[in-house]
């Protein structure tokens, strides 16, 4: 009888994980690799092949947009790493006690608005038009308005706003279990501030850093909103390809593909990363 | 044992309420943005106690792709455009025939009947009519890009850095006319068509260090067109009528090799499940005085007869000032798209903006 309820328990707990991976993840992914294996030859005949994945090969337009976008992903990555570990230093180990949950709380903010909102409050900065090009002429340190919009920096600096929140809020988390003694013991032992950060706080840190980069990555990676709206004439985004692929050019076969690809691409710059790094996901990631 | 008896009285309750619900008759919309406006639905719903009207805004390409994801259900009505019917019907089966009877055709614009039926029709079976058309076409601010005429001044470098288009079909076949070509013409010859896309495709990426950038809806062409940051783009009609009521300078431009012209239609879905309420949805809003309501709200002018001067004041003004007599009869309306082109035109549209031009 008791291990009756307890075996129930147990069923009941899993069962919104089990459903959620298996209705929600697993069934449309097959889905998407039966449908990326079609290969259209008529309206509505179609045949098993791989002549998808073949068109990407032999269409340089888009393996340059994913490379493009994996590229500048690890850029925004970087980037993210760079601002939030400061960031994340301080909240945890040098702002007091009471002022920690304030600036926790002002890094989330920006979150409670969507998307799509922060986009067009950078559209409305940074247009020809915008605040800061007219505060600049107002103060008359430029003579003529300037276009900040609509080219790849901007886009950059829009992602790595969008996602470093999930840069920080790991990376606070793990600084947060780190015990001062550790850093003051580097200390006494004749590091200097640099020597305790290389050889105590970012190896304790690791297991933050590592999960941030990777949320970071793939959301990057995968983005939409940014990338169009913030971009220029020449910023091709590969979810924008999709899109293409999917809506405007009715193709879901290949859509479908270029799906699989962008998702195995990640992945496998994601494990290139650990590898470089001589990290595993056993004892970083499980770790934070 | 006793919650089994539990279970089945649920499932009863469950199947109770469901079979409530499907008493009242639901009209669900497919439709363009202003295609439905809140004033129009209430008075529907007024007149038709017993039918509850649901509306999702969509775009011809989401509306085909929502209707393939299911087969043609989910939806009682879309409103997809004439041109964009034929090959979808013809590739996913989406559509079911029109029952004409049902509908007070003798209210139509008669050309434009006649064009969308001529259209939408596979085995005699007629798919479609028309509800309200319009162009696209250029706009420019008259104070300071006067002579603005045609699609080819878009790259004119006397605008530099001062226009915008939105990568999309439209600005490759205006393009085409603007060269000479008659891409429509060439839609029955499908290597000819690749060879003028690929001519305009050269033309584009020419012209992309012209351009300040590819607008992607109307809300950021407004801006930029209100901000004095470009003074001429390629635009949707109703767009630019919406600018001219806010600055007068800013006026529609048909080009002068033809604005393109565009009807969007009543088209019922395969699987729709309220065809009466569809039909009575159809005959009411081609009532004149709900014709007005509508092209206030959409900016398009009804295919009906008497359209023009159906449309309300501000909007009138508009179009008489946009359009001469002449322009109208150089309407260019898009032909149907056959099997196939929407890969080549969406392979130019990515080669074009993947061309590091400017």
């Amino acid at each position: 009888m008791q291990s009756d309820i307890k075996r129930l328990s147990l069923i009941l707990l899993f069962a919104p994980f089990a459903l959620w991976i298996a209705l929600l993840i697993i069934l449309p992914h097959m889905g998407m690799v039966v449908l990326s294996l079609r290969e259209k030859v008529a309206p509505r005949v179609y045949e098993f092949g791989f002549g998808n994945y073949i068109d990407f090969i032999n269409e340089p337009i888009y393996w340059n947009t994913l490379l493009r976008t994996g590229s500048m992903s690890i850029l925004v990555t970087f980037l993210a790493l760079l601002i939030g570990f400061p960031i994340a230093y301080y909240i945890a180990k040098i702002a007091g006690k009471r002022s920690r949950g304030a600036l926790f709380l002002l890094c989330l903010i920006p979150l409670w608005v969507s998307d799509l909102i922060r986009a067009f409050g950078w559209i409305l900065l940074l247009r020809e038009t915008g605040v800061i090009s007219s505060f600049l002429t107002d103060i008359g340190l430029i003579d003529q308005p300037i276009e900040f919009l609509y080219n790849d920096i901007t886009v950059v600096i829009g992602l790595v706003y969008t996602v470093i929140l999930f840069m920080i809020v790991p990376l606070v988390s793990t600084l947060d279990g780190m015990d001062n003694a550790m850093i003051e013991a580097g200390y006494n032992l004749g590091g200097n501030g640099f020597t305790v950060l290389r050889r105590i706080i970012v190896p304790y840190a690791m297991p933050g850093i590592v999960s941030g980069c990777i949320v970071v990555f793939m959301m990057t990676a995968g983005s939409y909103l940014t990338p169009i709206l913030l971009g220029g004439k020449n910023s091709s985004w590969f979810t924008e390809q999709i899109y293409d692929q999917f809506i405007t050019r009715f193709n879901w076969e290949s859509g479908a593909a270029f799906g699989f690809l962008l998702l195995a691409f990640t992945s496998i710059v994601v494990w290139i990363g650990l590898r470089l790094t001589g990290q595993t996901l056993a004892n970083t990631v499980a770790k934070s | 044992m006793k919650h089994r008896t539990k279970m089945t009285g649920l499932m009863a309750a469950l199947l109770l309420s469901t079979a409530s619900f499907a008493q009242a008759e639901t009209l669900r919309l497919l439709t363009w943005g202003s295609y439905a406006p809140e004033e129009l639905v209430q008075k529907f719903e007024e007149r038709y106690p017993d039918i509850d009207v649901e509306v999702t805004f969509s775009n011809n390409e989401e509306m085909i792709a929502k209707l393939r994801a299911t087969g043609g259900a989910g939806f009682d009505l879309a409103q997809p455009s004439h041109d964009r019917i034929h090959a979808a019907q013809m590739e996913y089966d989406i559509y079911k025939p029109l029952d004409l009877s049902k509908i007070d055709t003798s209210v139509m614009e008669t050309s434009h009947l006649e064009g969308v039926k001529a259209n939408t029709t596979i085995d005699g079976e007629v798919y479609a009519v028309p509800h309200q058309w319009g162009t696209s076409g250029l706009m420019a601010n008259k104070s300071v890009a006067p002579d603005f005429k045609g699609w080819g001044d878009l790259c004119d470098p006397q605008y530099e850095g001062k226009t915008s288009m939105r990568l999309k079909r439209t600005i490759l076949l205006g393009t085409a006319f603007s060269m000479g070509h008659d891409p429509f013409a060439a839609y029955s010859d499908l290597d000819k068509y690749q060879q003028i896309l690929d001519e305009v495709a050269e033309k584009l990426i020419e012209c992309k260090s012209n351009i300040k950038a590819y607008w992607k809806g109307g809300d950021d062409l407004s801006a930029m067109m209100l901000s004095g940051e470009i003074v001429a783009s390629e635009t949707w009609d109703s767009t630019a009528y919406k600018l001219y009521g806010q600055n007068k300078d800013i006026v529609f431009v048909p080009p002068e090799t033809g604005a393109l012209a565009w009807i969007d239609t009543f088209a019922l879905p395969r699987k729709g499940k309220a065809d009466d309420a569809a039909y009575k949805w159809i005959n009411f809003v081609l009532e004149p005085e709900n014709v007005t309501i509508m092209s206030g709200s959409t900016g398009a002018i009804a295919a009906v007869k008497g359209g023009l001067d159906l449309l309300p004041e501000d909007k009138r003004e508009a179009v008489t000032a946009a359009f001469t007599d002449a322009d109208i009869a150089n309407l260019k309306f898009f032909a149907n798209i056959p099997a196939g082109v929407e890969d080549m035109e969406g392979k130019t549209l990515e080669k074009i903006k993947a061309a590091t031009g400017g």
